[in-house]
């Protein structure tokens, strides 16, 4: 099993030297995001500082009820942490996208997302009224308004990664938030294989113990891409995950 | 592995209000009220037990196993764990567990996943979320509630040991269960209980030959 990101397989599986980019942009901390990540795209995201979190849930925008499913992807690949060379299953084993490119090593598929409780008890309550866009707000929140301008609800929800965080787990199965994971500058770059309804939240992560309360932004570029080659970087990553191609490129046939 | 903390619950079966076989590849979907107790025991061994709870007033505040695991900050679940909802709800407690571990990893087996993690020639395989879809469709047409695809989220894996490792990579390992394990819960809120009985052939863990479990339900103390 490939689980060390080398600068060979960062080779191998990169699309970014090929690519057109076709749009960059800043998503702020403590701020959600969607758009609908088209097949033989990609999107790039950045760290614009230290301590950057990146929570995501991930759909098929062609039908909302086949999405992310991290038990899957976790156990297809035998992995509990997201590098390149993963890719990340939907409930109807199809790929919605991979991981081709990521200068970190690990993102965090454990962890969850924050809620309003949580972030006052952590950080003490600032309401827009007081703040304006610097108020304190959580994950949960983001992700159901998001998923409100799709005609998705709670029901909709499910396990979400958070890129940028690496949450340990311990052999009695304790799991411990690793502080200064992330950095300036690290990326993680996610090839669409459908289209995919991308929606991304930038607060903190729920087990960051960080008394601060931060908003740290990511960069966001959005490319064109080729399709991934017979030597692919995610393709080749398990033989689970070239069945998974086969499946995926099925659909679109 | 540390040592489980094993322990069992003072109830006897003989004053159960309810009891209940659920067959190999069968679902099971049935209401627990606040402060009764559930018990699900693995008659046999090292069954996997794939199961969903939802809050009986909102099926949309449901299980959630990434707020359970973050709540207790281990991803195992044991006496003492409680069953977080997605809206932050505590569903149930486990009260006493003699297998000592569970898991909420791993997911539920589908058709759909065993063409990638086995062959694209098992689609036919009958498979837990078969099962779940089963279980939560008939539901709906005997209560009026929906309850479907949509609602079918990270289940538990009673009885299953799914170890994550410190460099980040995660097994199915064989089962620490054993004939006659069980583990109980006391439900929190008045909740619904969804249950595939896992029919999977392709894996080891279960010695490859799926094998009942029995449900017991005692009225609040």
């Amino acid at each position: 099993m490939k689980l060390e990101t080398t600068g060979v397989e960062r080779r191998e599986g990169w699309t970014g030297l090929s690519s057109e980019v076709l749009w960059k942009e800043t998503l702020p901390g403590a701020s959600t995001w969607s758009h609908v990540l088209k097949r033989r795209t990609a999107l790039r995201i950045t760290a614009g500082g230290d301590h950057a979190n990146v929570g995501a849930l991930l759909l098929n925008a062609d039908n909302f009820s086949e999405r992310l499913n991290l038990p899957d992807t976790l156990k297809a690949q035998h992995i509990a942490r997201l590098t390149t060379g993963a890719v990340l299953y939907s409930d109807m084993a199809r790929i919605l996208c991979s991981i081709t490119d990521d200068t970190l090593g690990w993102h965090d598929p454990l962890g969850g997302c924050s809620d309003a409780a949580m972030v006052e008890a952590k950080y003490g309550p600032l309401s827009y009224q007081k703040a304006r866009n610097n108020w304190h707000q959580n994950a949960l929140d983001g992700f159901l308004i998001e998923l409100a301008k799709y005609g998705l609800d709670s029901r909709d929800l499910m396990m979400n990664i958070n890129f940028f965080s690496k949450v340990e787990v311990g052999d009695d199965g304790g799991m411990r938030f690793v502080p200064g994971h992330a950095r300036a500058g690290t990326a993680v770059e996610l090839r669409a294989e459908m289209n995919t309804l991308v929606i991304l939240n930038t607060c903190q992560h729920p087990m960051d113990p960080d008394p601060k309360y931060r908003q740290v932004p990511v960069e966001l570029e959005v490319k064109r891409v080729a399709a991934p080659g017979a030597d692919d970087v995610c393709r080749s990553f398990r033989p689970e995950n070239a069945r998974g191609f086969i499946l995926t490129e099925r659909y679109f046939l | 592995m540390p040592d489980a903390v094993l322990v069992e619950s003072p109830r006897s079966a003989d004053e159960a209000i309810f009891a209940a076989d659920v067959l190999a590849g069968d679902s099971f979907v049935h209401e627990i009220q606040r402060g009764q107790y559930v018990r699900i025991v693995d008659l046999e061994g090292n069954q996997a037990v794939d199961t969903l709870f939802y809050s009986s007033d909102d099926y949309a505040d449901r299980y959630s196993a990434q707020d359970t695991i973050r709540a207790q900050q281990n991803i195992y679940l044991t006496t003492g764990t409680k069953l977080i909802s997605t809206a932050r709800n505590v569903l149930l407690t486990i009260v006493a567990d003699t297998c000592g571990r569970h898991d909420t990893l791993g997911g539920a087996c589908s058709t759909e996943s065993n063409m990638v993690r086995y062959a694209i020639e098992k689609r036919s395989m009958h498979a837990c979320r078969q099962s779940f879809l089963k279980g939560a469709l008939q539901w709906s047409n005997e209560t009026g509630r929906a309850m479907g695809k949509r609602d079918l989220t990270a289940n538990i894996n009673f009885f299953m040991n799914v170890p994550v490792t410190p460099a980040g990579g995660l097994t199915f390992a064989d089962g620490v269960s054993d004939a006659g394990k069980y583990v109980e819960l006391r439900a929190e809120l008045d909740v619904v209980v969804v249950i595939s009985n896992c029919p999977q052939l392709n894996n080891p863990c279960n010695a490859y030959n799926p094998t009942p479990v029995r449900v017991l339900v005692w009225a609040a103390e």
